[in-house]
């Protein structure tokens, strides 16, 4: 697998010159599989770059969202194949008890917020909501599962030529947890980023800032590390950045988080970062 | 009074690789931060967990308990009605939840694990979850003052 990050950051787009290297859009990431296939997770702000990049390449899209936060579903109107007639596009998401995928993403793409209706996309979109039973796109094998953060949220367990990436943007594993990591049994997230060869993990706060941040969905440096280790990973990228730290924060972060011996690498999550799983 | 045991530490040793659904997961972290008794089995109804309160009432730790299934804390602890008549395991509110998947509330007696008698109230509720998943039920129960 190929993967590469259109955005890295959490909550709100962010460009300015204090975030040039780790970038400003919001979370999406590309996913190849050795014979071309495609996964993109999530369409924060990031997802408009992607686009352009595969405008025309005619390809079946697979776009996977982990939830329904504006971070996640905010470039979908910008996402040039939505805009090619033939292009074949299928949006998967976490399902809800009283309303279909196609509702929920209707209250942002439709008017007064958006000007264009889903109806009215020139390609073919279909449109899944997810279980949590594994199922197959092309050469991937994807488990997605409900993880810690608020209002119903994916995680995936991505698996392609015995390679495994398990993708949790949004995840709180310490939320209520005396003392973490507790056991396997008992952490969100466990089973779909176990033994994973890449973990692309939340990592918004400091562990100074998480105490007044606690419950928001998202984790602390230490918990990532600590999530990371108990699934035995073999590298851990960083991801979901708060907008309000800058490039030298990160870096501090990034310098902190590799000051311990850890059993697996840490690779900071910068926008336009492509690496092989 | 024996301690309450009964598949020889297969619940830690069966389940440990495997992850509880979410739900269950943060039900188990609220009903730990909770003065009030919670007990949570899942659906298949062993034993997943009960909180420090609970272990007052029940008279042991939890960390001191194998494998235990609702069916037996009607044996286990002698549930009775409030009037003295046994309570079959079908009777009481956590095997309603689990097996009819409906709210149930009842009071009783219990003979707690260190020998006393105790009056309760319990209240349980199933865990249904989104993809109508049944994933287990919890009690939630409280000793009635005695008089």
């Amino acid at each position: 697998m190929r993967v590469t990050l259109w955005g890295t950051r959490g909550s709100i787009p962010s460009a300015g010159p204090e975030t040039v290297r780790y970038g400003g859009n919001t979370a999406c990431v590309e996913v190849r599989a050795g014979d071309g296939s495609l996964l993109v997770l999530d369409a924060g702000s990031g997802i408009r770059r992607l686009g352009t990049a595969l405008a025309g390449q005619g390809r079946r899209i697979d776009l996977l969202l982990s939830h329904l936060h504006m971070d996640h579903v905010q470039g979908l109107g910008f996402f040039a194949p939505f805009f090619e007639r033939g292009a074949e596009v299928h949006l998967w998401g976490p399902s809800s008890t009283d309303q279909r995928m196609r509702e929920r993403l209707s209250r942002y793409l439709s008017p007064p917020l958006f000007p264009v209706r889903i109806r009215d996309l020139p390609c073919a979109l279909s449109i899944h909501g997810l279980t949590e039973e594994p199922f197959d796109l092309g050469p991937f094998r994807v488990t997605a599962g409900l993880i810690c953060h608020p209002g119903g949220t994916l995680g995936y367990r991505i698996e392609e030529g015995g390679r495994v990436l398990a993708y949790l943007p949004d995840h709180e594993p310490a939320l209520g947890v005396k003392a973490f990591p507790g056991e396997p049994e008992w952490t969100s997230g466990y089973d779909l980023a176990r033994g994973a060869d890449v973990l692309i993990h939340d990592a918004q706060y400091t562990d100074a800032e998480y105490p007044e941040h606690e419950g928001w969905g998202h984790s602390a440096t230490s918990h990532t590390l600590a999530m990371a280790s108990l699934c035995g990973v073999g590298r851990l990228v960083t991801f979901h950045h708060d907008p309000s730290h800058g490039d030298d924060a990160l870096d501090a972060m990034h310098a902190e988080a590799c000051g311990a011996e850890l059993p697996f690498t840490v690779v900071p999550g910068c926008e336009g970062l492509s690496f092989d799983v | 009074m024996q301690p309450f045991r009964g598949g020889g530490g297969a619940r830690h040793n069966a389940r440990a690789m495997a992850q509880q659904a979410i739900e269950l997961i943060l039900l188990r972290q609220w009903a730990s931060y909770l003065t009030i008794p919670v007990m949570l089995v899942d659906r298949e109804g062993v034993l997943l967990f009960y909180n420090e309160a609970a272990e007052k009432v029940l008279g042991q730790r939890f960390e001191d308990v194998d494998d235990l299934r609702a069916e037996s804390l009607a044996e286990l602890f002698q549930l009775r009605h409030e009037d003295g008549r046994r309570l079959t395991p079908e009777e009481h509110p956590l095997g309603v939840a689990l097996h009819e998947r409906r709210p149930s509330h009842l009071r009783m007696r219990l003979r707690a694990l260190d020998g006393s008698w105790r009056l309760i109230e319990s209240t349980a509720m199933p865990v249904e979850a989104q993809g109508t998943r049944h994933l287990g039920a919890f009690a939630m129960f409280w000793e009635v003052p005695g008089p």
